[in-house]
């Protein structure tokens, strides 16, 4: 079969994806650099290409509440945001997972003020990681648009019932353009039939909802929340191969291994930098350097065990932020540490914050942080946090 | 007083429907939200969605494994009930269904406040959503703060009376005026003290496509200071001296429904309830004048046709 191939931008990607998936409802409000999906979701709605109300909320508040109350129904939803909007959707964003409402929502990655920036760092989406979403970061348009139809079929799992944020890198992704293959609706229905699920309201069988629990059973809850959250890693993985065999597309499930087979230093990353370590370490490797590149996928449920396995295999890791917990250090370099702490691992490691408010990650400093790694291993460098390609004078 | 269009069967105290839809729920004695609610679900009927902001009804109807709603009810966030509601009036549509009606019960905070936004929102969109605002003139479910429907001298937690304030230092904001300020399709006031006219604009509510409000004075006994079988009259009162009105806004033209040729007094009203027990004559006074202000300013530009 021909494949139908286009140049699009990651925005746009994003709006195929969601065509392709036939929400029943769109509510979203504009931010940059989300701003192009939600236009191009609205000419889609205009011409016919869909059939879905859209509609014109005040709010990212109201985006996500109007998407809770359509998937309070039954109804399939979508919307998107960015940086500021994420935040204004905070309360919203733990009340949708508590709710177990599957929303799918796409997230331009974007700074957060002060100071003001539209340009992209993960800061955004790093600080809601405890709000109880599924969060997927991609790499390129074609995942973006690939990430969101398999996000639909994960969160309406039964098993799962968790609201989904697909996370593109604003501008690097969400504004430059790409050739990106747009699968055919027949197979996209055939992947993702329609959404049914017994947590709705309905006139048969009438339900009050989003009750008030006590201290008595709220941990209950919790529990079977975080659960689904953790069930979800077999769905990701199972939708991940699926999808792979119907499309051609696999992305190997929670993350990426690039040349970490026989590696000694590896480098992980989330979203699109992914891109650029990749060709660095290719180059490296040219020159007989064992370096590798982790792309996590998934932050929520986070890679845990396939990082424990990996750190079996290597003797430095660095881990790249694009965004700082003010006071300690990267919010993925937590995360990756606390995995390494269980595997009880005795490895170099090193954070690298950086790309922050947009500012490139350049080869040269990619090829720096690699350098840094191999010459840690067997040494006794303590573990650091450096804000790399920084223009002001230090004391550290 | 309400006019009725012929077509609607109207429902009156003779042939409302026997069932309850709110029912077992956890409200004070005498609580006058929890008439608004019981009243306008027996009048809309078993084909409603009700989306309820935090507030009061929503802690009092919805403690696991207690539901009190025989409809399908949902809690949503307090700023968010009418864009919740909203999405599920625009995912029912979507999914197909027909006959149905989405209605939001809120707090006076929950709507003049916090809500307000949204609430915009969901009337600039004309969504198929009646917005029901019971008010008790404070945060009640908090613990009796002031809100922006709390009126001139109320005590409340947050507005303490002692030598220095007088309780509460601005008027109720005029929430009807901003609603219709929309130009909504529909929108009135009404009173608990008055079943038969909140009842009739329930109905006309019902039978409207699109967004319409009705603002309803609910009276609290915990909240004011009164005791809990004087509610409906209270809140009878309230419209009698002239301090709370009964309006329609349709077809972009105000209409006074009740318009008395004397109030009754004002003083009576405020001095048997614990809350403006603390008033002095001149306090009262500015009440008073308040309300002369704005009953003029109605008489004058709002129609008083029967
Ligand atoms: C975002 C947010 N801010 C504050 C609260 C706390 N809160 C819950 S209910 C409530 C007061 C509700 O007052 P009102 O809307 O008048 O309803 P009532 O309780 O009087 O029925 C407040 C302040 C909240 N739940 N959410
Ligand atoms: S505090 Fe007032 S509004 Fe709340 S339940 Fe009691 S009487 Fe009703
Ligand atoms: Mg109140």
């Amino acid at each position: 079969m021909k494949k139908n191939k286009i140049f699009i931008s990651g925005d746009e990607a994003v709006a195929h994806g969601t065509r392709l998936s036939r929400p029943h409802v769109i509510a979203a409000y504009p931010i940059t650099p989300q701003t192009i999906t939600v236009e191009r979701l609205s000419e889609m709605v205009e011409n016919g290409d869909m059939d879905c109300d859209y509609m014109h909320v005040e709010s990212e508040h109201s985006a996500l509440s109007a998407a809770m109350g359509a998937s309070s129904v039954g109804a399939r939803t979508f919307t998107a945001t960015s940086s500021q909007g994420l935040l204004y959707m905070a309360e919203a964003m733990h009340y949708a997972s508590g709710g177990r409402y599957p929303i799918v929502m796409m997230n331009a990655n974007r700074s957060v003020a002060l100071p003001w920036s539209i340009y992209g760092d993960q800061r955004d989406s790093l600080s809601l990681l405890d709000s109880g979403w599924i969060q997927v970061y991609v790499e390129d348009a074609q995942e973006a648009l690939d990430m969101i139809i398999q996000a639909y079929k994960i969160a309406e799992h039964a098993k799962v019932l968790t609201p989904m944020m697909v996370n593109l890198d604003g501008f690097i992704l969400t504004h430059t353009y790409e050739m990106v293959e747009i699968p055919e609706q027949e197979m996209v229905d055939k992947f993702l039939p329609k959404f049914e699920t017994p947590n709705k309201m309905s006139f048969e069988n009438p339900k009050n909802l989003a009750f008030s629990s006590q201290p008595d059973d709220n941990t209950e809850f919790k529990y079977q929340q975080n659960k689904a959250m953790l069930d979800s890693i077999e769905i990701i993985e199972k939708t991940d191969q699926d999808f792979g065999e119907q499309f051609g597309r696999y992305y190997q499930g929670m993350v990426e291994e690039i040349m970490c087979a026989d590696a000694d230093a590896v480098l992980v990353t989330l979203g699109s930098i992914t891109g650029t370590v990749r060709v660095v370490a290719e180059q490296l490797r040219a020159k007989g350097l064992k370096v590798g590149v982790l792309k996590i996928r998934y932050m929520r449920p986070f890679p845990e065990k396939e990082i424990m396995a990996l750190s079996k295999k290597i003797k430095a890791i660095g881990v790249i932020d694009k965004d700082i917990s003010f006071g300690y250090e990267g919010t993925i370099y937590t995360n990756v540490n606390s995995a390494l702490s269980k595997a009880n691992a005795s490895v170099f490691k090193k954070n690298f914050i950086g790309g922050l408010g947009g500012r490139d990650i350049t080869k040269a400093e990619i090829e720096k942080m690699f350098m840094d790694l191999l010459e840690g291993i067997d040494s006794d460098k303590p573990a650091t946090v450096e804000f790399f390609n920084l223009k002001v004078e230090t004391n550290d | 007083m309400t006019n009725q269009t012929i077509d609607i069967p109207r429902v009156t105290a003779k042939n409302i429907t026997e069932k309850e839809f709110f029912y077992g729920h956890k409200a004070c004695a005498g609580c006058g939200g929890s008439v608004a609610v019981r009243l306008a679900l027996k009048v809309l009927g078993e084909r409603t969605y009700s989306a309820l902001p935090a507030g009061c009804m929503a802690a009092v109807g919805f403690i696991f494994p207690q539901m009190a709603f025989a409809n399908n009810s949902i809690i949503t966030t307090f700023p968010g009930v009418a864009s919740m509601a909203s999405g599920i009036a625009a995912g029912a549509k979507a999914l197909g269904q027909k006959d149905f009606k989405t209605v939001c019960f809120a707090g006076d905070g929950g709507t003049a406040d916090i809500g307000l936004q949204a609430l915009s929102g969901m009337i600039d969109r004309d969504d198929d959503v009646l917005y029901i605002c019971y008010d008790n003139e404070a945060y009640m479910n908090t613990g009796i703060q002031k809100s922006g429907l709390t009126p001139y001298g109320t005590q409340t937690t947050t507005t303490p009376a002692g030598k220095n304030l007088p309780g509460t230092k601005t008027n109720k904001k005029n929430l009807f005026e901003i609603i219709a300020a929309h130009d909504i399709k529909y929108a009135a006031t009404a009173s608990i003290g008055y079943p038969q006219d909140f009842i009739n604009k329930v109905n006309k509510a019902k039978h409207t496509k699109g967004a319409t409000f009705i603002h309803v004075y609910a009276s609290c006994p915990t909240g004011w200071g009164t005791p809990t079988h004087t509610s409906i009259e209270i809140a009878k009162e309230a419209v009698d001296c002239g301090l709370i009105f009964l309006a329609e806004y349709e077809n972009s033209e105000f209409k006074i429904n009740k318009n008395p040729k004397e109030f009754k007094s004002v003083k009576d009203y405020l001095t048997k309830q614990g809350r403006f027990k603390h008033m002095t004559d001149v306090d009262i006074e500015k009440v008073i004048q308040h309300r002369d202000i704005k009953w003029e300013r109605m008489r004058r530009n709002w129609s008083t046709k029967k």
